[in-house]
């Protein structure tokens, strides 16, 4: 274990229902495709306060999948799991259940929570380049990793910021400060910066809520790009956005998985009653 | 409506805004007055302090002729002033150094009302290089631990009962009084810090021996020394450091640092690339404001490394780097306090009292100047 095995490439197709494949047959092909089974998971941040509470999901490679629900419903803390960002946060852990990235519980001990980082990049609400150059903002991840070589960092450097849309407006300016942009521009070159580490999975935590439409409209688009090759998670608090760029949704409330499926069933025919006061914005 | 029975409307043609409570008025301005007075006062005390101390100092720093600078004061080491008559009715001043010469070169004059002014004569250059020395192993130390405590505390040390009460304990720390702090140092330091050496002394509160070799650890102290006093120093301006540097580490945003961790650094590469280079700046600067006080401390090096008078400059009987660091020197601190308190006044110890505060003032503020300098320049290079 702890190797994280990237050998299921091909694209397991889920067979349409009433076909005569069984439930459970069904449910096994959708295992397969799984990159991160999330096992009946509860969370807590306090000693006996579960903020999630039997989180039970399966998130599928080269999707975009977008975490909903109102505020306090812990979608980012569900978020934060799965890079084990929250292991910044003393005493705070999972109680029950475990997660699975390709193949391995990330919660396992022998599981070292820097190459799991490595696989499993983040984006974060507030945009946060390091200040320094457009170059070393994206050059980062591989020179931590011990990459010093010119030639490498280079083409690390521009592969990444062509694939975040960001190559044309700043090859000229690579040793500019990197918190010379703007605010789009930034948040571009922290997905640059995430690419850079060639992770499988990217996290998106509420990555447009600092932007303007603009700005996000451009960030929309570069989403449903990335999914070719990254699998997306994003928290959203905008709905329109998860109609928008997301292949399935998940709603949360108040620590539950009230439902999960494909987004474009959850916005127009949810199956849960919550579900539906949320969308239409009857509370939340 | 209760209100509306207390103020009815205004009637037509009366001005709504007219002044009503007079009293209230006056009351007002007697509070602004008074609050101003107190302001005003502490102006006062400053600009007296200052003022005095630069009319009476810059005669004796300045000169009228080039190179317009009292270079002896700057260049030499404190001496005893001798001030005599001679029977013609001359009058001479004179360090006691020309005063030997003089009598040695004119054995016929006779010499009636001799005085002797200690510490007066010569120049300050002994205290000077003393302090410089003093605060340069006060900050170098100063920096080490209290940079070190402060990542730890910041960075690495869970939060909980036991973190808070070492938090205390530091605070506390900056409670205690200069007095103590010497006697401390003289205790620990100049008593009881360990020294290799291969003949331990008796003193030695245990000596433990070094092996394959002929050295031994001994717990005899280092003496009344500049690096005890460099030490005492450090320790003294540690809970400044160490808040100053914490604050400096607290204003980087979390968000670099979860950046770095989340494009899989470790712990001490996001601290070393994303944390400490933008931290540095403001630690530095902070550290340095509060070095600056410390060095003119005089409670502290009193017993662990100053001395009223000396000779020999540090570098002039050292021998080797040890020895360098063992010596004890001057200091100005301790040379205004000799010159000030600890000898009989005179109209003539009068210059190089205040020659001494002037240029002590003088050095510790544009210390402390360079030092708020520095900041804003950081503050304005580095913006997130």
């Amino acid at each position: 274990m702890n190797t994280y095995m990237s050998d299921q490439k091909e694209q397991v197709t889920l067979p349409p229902r009433g076909d005569g494949t069984s439930d459970r047959e069904a449910h096994q092909v959708a295992a397969h495709r799984a990159v991160i089974e999330i096992d009946d998971v509860n969370f807590e941040y306090v000693s006996g306060v579960d903020v999630l509470r039997n989180i039970s999901m399966n998130i599928n490679k080269g999707e975009v999948t977008a975490f909903i629900g109102p505020s306090g419903c812990g979608k980012s803390t569900l978020l934060r799991c799965l890079n084990r960002m929250n292991d910044l946060i003393p005493k705070a852990g999972l109680t029950n259940g475990e997660i699975r990235i390709l193949g391995t519980d990330i919660y396992d001990p022998l599981v070292d929570v820097i190459e799991l980082r490595k696989h499993v990049g983040m984006v974060f609400q507030k945009y946060n380049p390091f200040p320094k150059s457009i170059y070393e903002n994206v050059a980062y991840g591989l020179r931590i990793q011990g990459v010093n070589r010119k030639s490498v960092l280079d083409e690390a450097v521009e592969n990444s910021l062509k694939l975040a849309g960001l190559w044309d407006e700043v090859k000229d300016r690579l040793d500019a400060s990197g918190l010379g942009l703007s605010g789009g521009q930034q948040q571009r070159l922290c997905i640059a910066r995430t690419i850079a580490v060639e992770p499988k999975i990217i996290l998106m935590d509420e990555p447009c809520s600092a932007l303007d439409p603009i700005s996000t409209a451009i960030i929309e688009d570069l989403i449903t790009q990335l999914k070719d090759e990254f699998t997306i998670v994003i928290v959203t608090h905008n709905m329109q956005q998860a109609t928008r760029v997301s292949d399935r949704t998940a709603y949360f409330y108040l620590g539950e998985l009230i439902e999960m499926d494909e987004t474009i069933k959850i916005f127009s025919n949810p199956s849960q009653k919550k579900t539906e006061e949320y969308i239409s914005g009857r509370f939340g | 409506m209760p209100n509306e029975a207390k103020n009815p409307p205004p009637e037509q043609g009366e001005n709504p805004f007219a002044a009503k409570a007079h009293s209230l008025k006056r009351r007002d301005k007697t509070v602004s007055i008074l609050l101003g007075v107190a302001t005003y006062f502490i102006l006062v005390c400053t600009a007296y302090i200052f003022l005095d101390i630069a009319l009476k100092g810059i005669p004796v720093v300045f000169q009228t002729e080039a190179p317009f600078v009292n270079v002896e004061f700057f260049t030499k080491s404190p001496e005893t002033l001798m001030t005599f008559e001679t029977e013609e009715g001359d009058f001479f001043k004179m360090n006691f150094s020309d005063y030997s010469q003089f009598k040695r070169d004119n054995p016929e004059v006779n010499i009636v009302d001799e005085h002797s002014h200690a510490y007066s004569g010569g120049g300050i250059f002994g205290p000077l290089v003393g302090t410089a020395l003093l605060t340069a192993i006060c900050i170098v130390v100063a920096l080490a631990v209290g940079l070190t405590t402060a990542i730890f505390l910041n960075e690495y040390a869970t939060k909980g009962r036991f973190m808070d009460t070492v938090r205390l304990a530091i605070m506390n720390l900056a409670g205690v009084p200069s007095i103590v702090f010497g006697l401390f140092g003289l205790g620990l330091f100049c008593m009881v810090a360990p020294v290799i050496t291969d003949t331990p002394m008796d003193r030695a509160l245990f000596t433990v021996p070094i092996i394959f070799t002929d050295n031994y650890l001994s717990f005899e102290g280092w003496g009344t020394c500049m690096l005890a006093g460099g030490f005492t120093l450090a320790v003294m301006i540690l809970p400044v450091v160490i808040t100053a540097c914490e604050e400096s580490l607290k204003a980087i945003p979390m968000g670099f640092r979860e950046a770095s961790l989340a494009l899989g650094a470790t712990k001490w590469q996001t601290i070393k690339k994303s944390v400490l280079p933008y931290a540095f700046p403001g630690m530095l600067t902070a550290s340095i404001l509060g070095i600056t006080r410390v060095a003119g401390e005089t409670a502290p090096i009193m017993f662990t490394a100053a001395l009223a008078h000396k000779d020999e400059l540090p570098w002039e009987s050292a021998g080797s780097i040890g020895g360098f660091f063992s010596q004890s020197v001057q200091a100005m601190p301790y040379h205004i306090y000799t010159v000030a308190a600890r000898i009989p006044q005179s109209e003539y110890t009068k210059p190089m009292q205040y020659g001494s505060v002037f240029v002590f003032m003088v050095v510790v503020m544009s210390f402390a100047a360079l030092s708020i300098f520095l900041r804003i320049r950081y503050r304005k290079k580095l913006k997130w």
